[in-house]
């Protein structure tokens, strides 16, 4: 007798459709998987016998044969195993068989007969849902997250055993309670903690304005890290598709398991990180850390550390919002809209422009700045150095909270999404030059310093175009209309010195 | 080619002090006197075991090939049996037999036949000394003087870039052959002094720089100086080197002071604690050279400031930290960095790496 069961096989970080087809025929007792499984695919034949018959359902003792449709797709992991074990019970007339087209399956089983928790449930309830499935039973601890996905009805079930009543017809069982942890919002850092940094400061409200990204210079211990952690506390909150990318990118990643993310990501990669661990790879190809900070913040500390072709890999996610990896004649697009942080130290010592502590020449600062990959430089908006608070401002109050940069931040994006309707662009630091043009209005105070700054050389043309996004987000949170010659100062005062822009003279 | 340009036995010597490179490495604590030895006592003072193979290449040296090697590689020689080689190098103890000139010989002439400033100084400046070296060129360059130099890294460079930066006529005096930028990553500064200065050597086209070619090298700085101005040399410098062969031709030294806890000041200190010539900015220099009052050095033309703006970069001038200095001038940080933009781009003030800034005099 044959029997179909619907589940999902993950790509990258989507979902695709698998039936899970059982046949079962009279001949010598045998299991056999077909499909384009992997190596736990193959183990799992002895993981479904178990699970059966540990929960007191009959394994049939005749010849069955499963296949994982379409066969083309490469089926990695243990996800399979309940689809693969309700197609047995199914084919062997344990659990009707009409009633499974309704359902998809998810999750792995143990020796016992329990669902285990799965990585993932969210983009299958997503493919689920695109498959125009009713139903979609996963493992109980994944209940929540597949439940963010509205049009399915989510089965959050402990047991194989549990499964199987449900699909004959018994009431399934609620949906697990949100665990009961303490409010995190307590501990997140905020800019309340700060103290003194006054242009740092304003250099991550003008980068979460418009979304920039953002070089913070500065010595060992200035703060470049504690500033970099707090720039997420500013952005604005995610949309719910916004947050549901993320919940199902982290979930497939193995990071996440319950519930929806609220916060934006902010990834801090180590920098003896590689290109795949930066970008995604690997085989299965995995989502990379550049994924993992999709909608969020990607921070990348002592960036003259990261080996260049980590850095240069960053080039396509940043320019492209998605990167593509082909693995055996299969491309999949991982996306990659995040902003980057990167911090740096100004020397090799670290101690440049501090004190006389520095010792490095001319040709270690040129070594240092050589480390610094010129296409990622190129994507930086902004330049801020950051130093020491001096002790008056220890003492001192906060200068702002937040929730207060935030209300700002908000504002500002408002303005922008009014003027950048329509266009490819959602903020200012993804206009491209033929939208700067069309969309940035400079007074005449602010076209003269902008055309003194290139006179003496100061920018190059492409900084010219970088200094020009800066000053319309920097006019957007004064509420200017018109950029004004002050907020080309200010972007001015912000812009990159590294690269093709060093200093005024040789 | 000049066919004067230089005879065939100041060739022969400039030849043999690059096939005795490297014998010459192990004695370099004695190089002056050595130089001034003659090509017999100079191969028998260093040659050792190759005395006679080295003598014996010197009898059969090729004069044709060498000029045509120097045309090659775009190097007009001249020597010290010319009458127009420069007077002041004919005042060392051991002037070099040849001075191969890239970037024009006649060009070469003039441009050291006025009042040339050596300005030299250490390779790890500090940002206040690469920006001082930068406009005290800037000053005698506009003023109509050569600047003289080594290209090294640090103030050397800073001195070559600011004379260029006004169109001011500068000389580099390289260690090894003329057509080697030395240090290699000074190549498009080596270009940019090439296509409206002059870059000499003591030695012919293609050889490599060795370490006895540094103090070599410093004294023709000194030599052709007028006077020597020594910006950052830490205790031991070879910036120090050129000045103590200034002050044995009885040329004017100066020294640029700093701050006396930096040992960069050192050396400029000593110097001008010996009767050196305080050397405040190129208005000094001309007063070393001509006298008092006697030429003006042309003031930079920059804007008026604002009093805000004026006090702010008074403050920073002070050595105050950028954000105590806006505070100290009651500047809120937007204000205060367009402020600080403003001052760059109108060249009062010059932004470091690690975000100091600095003043540009």
């Amino acid at each position: 007798m044959l029997a179909r069961v619907a589940t999902f096989a993950i790509d990258g970080v989507e979902p695709r459709q698998v039936w899970v087809e059982v046949d079962i025929r009279s001949g010598l007792p045998s299991f056999t998987i077909v499909g384009l499984g992997d190596a736990a695919i193959r183990e799992s034949r002895d993981r479904i016998r178990s699970a059966i018959l540990n929960s007191g359902f009959e394994f049939p003792a005749t010849r069955i044969t499963a296949n994982l449709a379409p066969a083309f797709l490469r089926k990695v992991g243990p996800g399979f195993d309940a689809a693969l074990a309700i197609g047995v019970l199914a084919a062997s007339g344990q659990v009707p068989d009409q009633a499974l087209s309704a359902y998809a399956v998810f999750g792995e089983l143990s020796l016992g007969g329990e669902l285990r928790d799965s990585p993932g449930a969210l983009a299958v309830a997503e493919g689920a849902r695109g498959a125009g499935l009713a139903r979609l039973i996963v493992p109980r601890e994944r209940a929540r997250e597949a439940a963010l996905v509205d049009e399915v009805a989510v089965v959050g079930v402990g047991s194989l055993r549990a499964a199987a009543e449900v699909v004959r017809g018994s009431d399934p069982p609620a949906l697990p309670a949100a665990p009961n942890r303490p409010r995190p919002a307590l501990h997140e850092p905020d800019l309340i903690d700060v103290r003194g940094h006054a242009a740092p400061l304003l250099a991550l409200a003008i980068a979460a304005a418009g979304g920039h990204n953002l070089l913070l210079e500065g010595a060992p211990g200035t703060g470049k890290t504690m500033l970099a952690r707090r720039l997420p506390s500013i952005l604005p909150a995610m949309t719910r598709a916004e947050a549901i990318e993320v919940t199902r990118i982290h979930s497939v990643a193995g990071i996440h398991a319950d519930g929806l993310i609220a916060a934006r990501p902010f990834r801090a990669p180590h920098h003896t990180i590689s290109a795949a661990g930066l970008v995604g790879g690997g085989f299965p190809p995995r989502p990379g850390e550049a994924t993992l900070a999709h909608h969020g913040v990607l921070f990348l500390d002592e960036l003259s550390e990261f080996q260049r072709s980590s850095l240069d890999a960053l080039r396509q996610p940043l320019e492209d919002g998605g990167v593509t990896i082909v693995r055996g004649q299969r491309a999949l697009v991982f996306p990659t809209r995040f902003m980057l942080v990167a911090a740096t130290n100004p020397c090799p010592c670290g101690f440049a422009g501090v004190d006389d502590r520095c010792g490095c020449g001319e040709a270690d600062l040129r070594r240092h700045r050589r480390r610094l990959s010129g296409p990622l430089l190129d994507r930086m908006d902004l330049l801020v150095d950051v130093r020491r608070p001096d002790e008056r401002d220890l003492r001192s109050p906060p200068s702002t909270s937040s929730a207060d940069l935030r209300a700002q931040v908000r504002e500002a994006r408002e303005r922008q999404q009014r003027r950048l309707a329509g266009s490819s662009a959602r903020c200012n630091g993804d206009m491209d030059v033929r939208l700067v043009r069309a969309q940035v209005r400079l007074d005449s105070a602010a076209e003269q310093a902008l055309a003194q700054a290139y006179a003496v050389g100061a920018l190059s043309a492409r900084g010219r175009h970088r200094v020009l996004r800066v000053a319309r987000t920097i006019a957007d949170l004064r509420r200017h209309d018109v950029v004004a010659g002050d907020d080309v100062l200010t972007a001015l005062s912000l812009r990159q010195r590294a690269g093709a822009d060093a200093t005024l003279a040789a | 080619m000049r066919s004067a340009g230089a005879c065939d036995r100041c060739l022969a010597r400039s030849w043999l002090l690059g096939r005795l490179a490297g014998h010459l490495e192990p004695v370099r604590q004695r190089i002056d006197p050595l130089l001034g030895l003659s090509d017999e006592a100079l191969i028998a003072a260093v040659a050792g075991e190759q005395r006679a193979a080295v003598a014996r290449e010197l009898e059969r040296f090729d004069v044709v090939r060498a000029r045509e090697r120097c045309a090659v590689a775009g190097v007009e020689p001249i020597c010290r049996c010319h009458r127009a080689y420069p007077g002041g190098l004919a005042a060392l103890g051991s002037p070099p037999a040849v001075l191969h000139v890239c970037g024009g010989l006649e060009r070469f002439l003039a441009l050291v036949a006025g009042q040339p400033v050596a300005l030299v100084g250490a390779r790890q400046a500090s940002p206040y000394g690469l920006e001082i070296a930068r406009s005290l060129a800037r000053g005698l360059g506009a003023a109509g003087l050569t600047v003289l130099s080594g290209m090294a890294l640090g103030i050397d460079s800073a001195a070559h870039a600011g004379a260029l930066e006004v169109g001011g006529a500068t000389v580099a005096v390289l260690p090894g052959g003329a057509d080697r930028p030395y240090p290699a990553s000074k190549r498009a500064l080596c270009r940019r002094i090439r296509s409206t200065g002059a870059v000499v050597s003591e030695l012919p086209p293609g050889v490599t720089p060795r370490r006895w070619m540094f103090p070599a090298r410093n004294r023709i700085i000194a030599g052709l100086g007028a006077m020597t101005v020594v910006i950052e040399a830490r205790a031991g410098s070879g910036a120090l080197l050129t000045a103590a062969v200034a002050g044995r031709l009885h040329r004017t030294v100066g020294a640029v002071p700093g701050r006396i806890t930096s040992p960069l000041a050192s050396g400029p200190h000593d110097l001008i604690a010996e009767g050196g010539l305080l050397v405040r900015g190129a208005q000094d220099v001309l007063d070393g050279l001509f006298g008092a009052g006697a030429r003006q050095a042309p003031g930079r033309s920059r804007p008026d400031l604002a009093p805000a703006l004026r006090a702010l970069l008074e403050a920073i001038g002070e050595g105050y930290d950028t954000a105590s200095a806006m505070r100290r001038t009651g500047l809120e940080v937007d204000g205060g960095l367009a402020a600080l933009a403003t001052l760059e781009l109108t060249g009062y003030l010059r932004r470091e790496p690690g975000g100091r800034f600095s003043v540009v005099p």
